[in-house]
This record gives structure tokens, C-alpha cells and sequence, in this order.
């Protein structure tokens, strides 16, 4: 049994908070260069090397890339061969999200009740926090801010089994025509299909995390990927909705095993500054 | 083209504005967001003198970042405007001008502006560190108790935006994809 206290956890978050404000992942990086280079739009264009401008300042003076900060939510993978040790693990997590966005001057965008008084929390806390175990004596700690433009124009249908493969298109690709200009294109587009409603939502929010122009292994889901990415960029929203042939940066699927009945599709948006950090305790 | 236009705005500047243009804004600007609509919208109801004399100003919906030390404001970029739609015609006829968010705004909003000749412009989504290096003064003036939601009066210089709405009504977010939108292939 390896034991790690939970003040590493708390200090190791912290940092993650800080840098996945402050650095925009390589993979997205070189996404928008690559766009940059092929939108058709001179507008478009302009704009993505304008975004490009911003992830450059934002690296080098340490500032957060966008003010949505995001609400914090932390993905937790502990190894089975690991005792957790001074603490409650909820709290280490949560005082460490308190403390990056403290000391790293994110903004603090988490209100305690989401319908009466929406009065802010003042510290960014709680997370949303998904703890999975897994084999080894390590915790990989992963830290999303998500911001609240691209999530709020996210969606989930429960779709017939009946509607197939036609109509998990039609359901991604409406909703990113709906969303227009509101997520911050350049998106990207976690697809969760299958599973029970959480399962799929969980997984779209997990398909966000997998690399840009990297697919699904399997060929099938990959070839959709390819598919829907195609035919989203064809519908003209371009970069910040002004017209243009970058609408998706990405479309990322995963999928789960359904119940006979089922077919849920969950679609969560997210924006150009598709930001998340990891380390491992 | 990019034009360069400063506040406050005047119906002549306005309406020499049309969508798809890029501007640099130059002067005051004041930041408002959800929580400072509604403070606002309940001050009207209430017949209460607002904080801050709307005649011919613009309006960014931002909820800024705090400041390091050193420097004025933190990455300040503009908040979904679709959610301020509810409140945009009250304002508009209180004598604003110009709002500034990113986002697609309702048919209200739109014949509002074309009755009160304002103009809709974009600010960059997810540029926010970029866009307060054009930021160079920012004073809390009103709701301080609320955090970033406070109203900001902002002084700018070279602001960049893009106008989406004009004050004939047209809409960069419907021409723009309308030019690019390919050919819906058969699903």
C-alpha cells in the first residue's frame, strides 16, 4: 500500500487550476494553426490568429486565456494499491480548487443554488468531481475548467434504437447548428453515445479529453467522427459564428453498451479554449 | 475594413457602422452581466435614477477576472449575450447605444436596435487575455457586492470588435453563414 496525503492532493490541484487556465494544450494549438491556414474566410482567419495572439499572452504574462474560468471539474483515477491518508479526499480536492483560483486570480463563477438566490460561492467550490478506481498505486488527478457559454448549449436525446445511426447525426449536428455563434467556435464536439442518461453524459464530457486528430479505435465510430466533423464544418457557422469554414475543431465519440430499449446520445460543447491539465500523485 | 469609432457613440457613428465591420472602440465603456440586467431592470421598475446615465453608451457584458498586482483588470472577454436579451430593449430606450457581448440575440432585440439605431458588436469569446491589453482603466460604479457581475465603467483604447447587427437590422451570424453554409448532402 502507498500512501499519499491529501496536502499533495490539495497543491497538486491548486497547480493544475493555474496551468490549465493559463496554457492551451499543444494538440489544440496546432488544431487552430491548421485552421488558420485553411479557412476560407478572411475574417475567419483573422480571428483565428487572433485567438491564437490570445493563447500566446495568456502563456507568457500567466493569465487565464478566457475569464470563464469555469466551474472546476476534476477527474480522479486512484489506484486500488493506494491509502489515502490526513484527510477527507472530497475536501482536499475542494481546497485545492479554492486555493488555484485564488491564488492564480481565476475568476470565481460557482453560485450555491442554481434556481433561488444564485448568490456566489466566492471561492469557486464545490467541484464536480468523478472518482473511478483503477489498478496501480498511483492517483491521476485531472483538472477541466469548463466554461458555461459552450456547456450551456450542450444537449442529450434519448433516441429510439429504431433512429440509428441517421438519427445520432442528425441529433449532433442540430445541436451545433442551434448553438450558432454561442459556444465560442471553434468547437469541440464530445459525443457520448449509450449507456444509461449519466453514463452518456459522462462520456461525452470524457471524449472531450482525447487529443484533437486522434479517433475512436474502432473504425466504425471513427468514420463517424470523420463524417460528422465534415458535414458541421460545412454548415458555414465558422469562427465565432462569422461565417466561415472552422466551425469544429473536433468531434470526439465514446460510446457504451445500451440497454435493449435505449440509445442515448449526449452531445457536450465545448469551446476553442478547450483547456484541461494532468498530473499523477 | 476596420473602422475606429469613440464613445460616446452618436446616431452619425452608428449608422455609419454595417455588419461585418471590424472597429476599434476608443473611450468609456461600462461592463454589465446577468446579475446587473436584472439589478438595473428592477431599479426602472422602481422609478430609481440609475447608476450610470445610458445616452449614447455601449454596454460589454463581461464578468472580468480579478487584477494581478500591477495591472489594471484580469483577461476580460465578452459572456454570451443571448441571456441579457430579456433586459436589451428597456436599455436600448433609456438611450444605449452599442452592446458588446458574443452571441446570438432574439427578434426584440433586433427590431429594438433598428427603432433605436444602436449596433450590436462581437468581442472575441476566449480572447480574453488579448482584449484586456486594450483595457486600460477599470473603476467599480455600481452592485460592488457583486464580484465580477459589478458594473465597471471602462476606459479602452482600440477596443477590437466586429459588428453583428447594424442599425438597418443586418445580422453578420445569418450573412456570414449563409455564404459558407454548403450544400446539405442528403442524411
Amino acid at each position: 500500500m502507498r500512501e499519499i496525503n491529501m496536502g499533495e492532493i490539495t497543491k497538486t490541484v491548486e497547480e493544475l487550476c493555474m496551468e490549465a487556465n493559463y496554457n492551451l494544450p499543444a494538440d489544440i494549438k496546432r488544431a487552430l494553426e491548421a485552421a488558420a491556414e485553411r479557412e476560407e474566410s478572411p475574417l475567419g482567419r483573422e480571428i483565428l490568429s487572433d485567438i491564437l495572439k490570445n493563447a500566446e499572452i495568456a502563456r507568457r504574462d500567466r493569465v487565464p486565456i478566457c475569464q470563464d474560468t469555469g466551474l472546476a471539474v476534476v477527474f480522479l483515477e486512484l489506484g486500488q494499491d493506494v491509502r489515502l491518508v490526513g484527510g477527507d479526499l472530497s475536501e482536499a480536492v475542494n481546497e485545492g480548487v479554492k486555493k488555484g483560483y485564488a491564488n492564480g486570480y481565476l475568476r470565481k463563477s460557482s453560485v450555491d443554488d442554481p434556481f433561488m438566490v444564485r448568490k456566489n460561492t466566492g471561492d469557486n467550490t464545490p467541484a464536480v468531481i468523478h472518482t473511478t478506481i483503477v489498478p496501480g498505486d498511483r492517483l491521476r488527478i485531472t483538472v477541466v475548467p469548463k466554461g458555461g457559454g459552450s456547456e450551456n448549449m450542450s444537449a442529450l436525446a434519448m433516441l429510439k434504437p429504431s433512429d440509428g445511426v441517421e438519427g445520432v447525426k442528425r441529433f449532433v449536428v442540430d445541436t451545433v447548428e442551434r448553438a450558432g455563434s454561442n459556444p465560442c467556435p471553434p468547437v469541440i464536439v464530445g459525443v457520448g453515445i449509450g449507456g444509461t442518461i449519466e453514463m452518456t453524459a459522462l462520456i461525452a464530457k470524457k471524449a472531450l479529453l482525447r487529443n484533437v486528430g486522434e479517433h475512436n479505435p474502432n473504425p466504425v465510430v471513427a468514420k463517424l467522427e470523420r463524417e460528422l466533423l465534415e458535414e458541421i464544418n460545412g454548415l458555414g457557422i465558422g469562427p465565432q459564428g462569422f461565417g466561415g469554414s472552422t466551425t469544429a475543431l473536433a468531434v470526439n465519440i465514446e460510446t457504451f453498451p445500451a440497454h435493449i430499449a435505449s440509445m442515448p446520445v449526449a452531445v457536450n460543447m465545448q469551446c476553442h479554449a478547450a483547456r484541461h491539465s494532468e498530473a499523477f500523485v | 475594413m476596420t473602422k475606429t469609432i469613440q464613445t460616446p457613440l452618436t446616431g452619425q457613428v452608428v449608422e455609419g457602422l454595417e455588419a461585418g465591420d471590424r472597429v476599434l472602440i476608443s473611450g468609456i465603456i461600462y461592463t454589465g452581466r446577468d446579475a446587473a440586467h436584472k439589478g438595473l431592470a428592477e431599479m426602472m421598475e422602481r422609478g430609481e435614477k440609475l447608476p450610470v446615465d445610458l445616452k449614447g453608451q455601449i454596454i460589454y457584458y463581461v464578468g472580468p477576472c480579478p487584477a494581478k498586482s500591477g495591472r489594471v483588470i484580469g483577461s476580460a472577454g465578452p459572456t454570451t449575450s443571448g441571456r441579457m436579451d430579456s433586459y436589451t430593449p428597456l436599455l436600448l430606450d433609456k438611450g444605449l447605444k452599442g452592446m458588446i457581448g458574443k452571441g446570438l440575440r432574439n427578434k426584440e432585440v433586433t427590431e429594438s436596435i433598428i427603432k433605436n439605431k444602436a449596433v450590436y458588436f462581437a468581442a472575441i469569446g476566449g480572447a480574453g487575455a488579448l482584449l484586456a491589453e486594450s483595457i486600460k482603466e477599470a473603476e467599480v460604479v455600481a452592485f460592488d457586492d457583486l464580484g465580477p457581475e459589478a458594473v465597471y465603467r471602462l476606459k479602452v483604447e482600440d477596443f477590437p470588435v466586429t459588428v453583428v447587427i447594424d442599425s438597418r437590422g443586418n445580422d453578420l451570424y445569418k450573412t456570414g453563414r449563409g455564404k459558407y453554409k454548403q450544400k446539405k448532402k442528403e442524411i
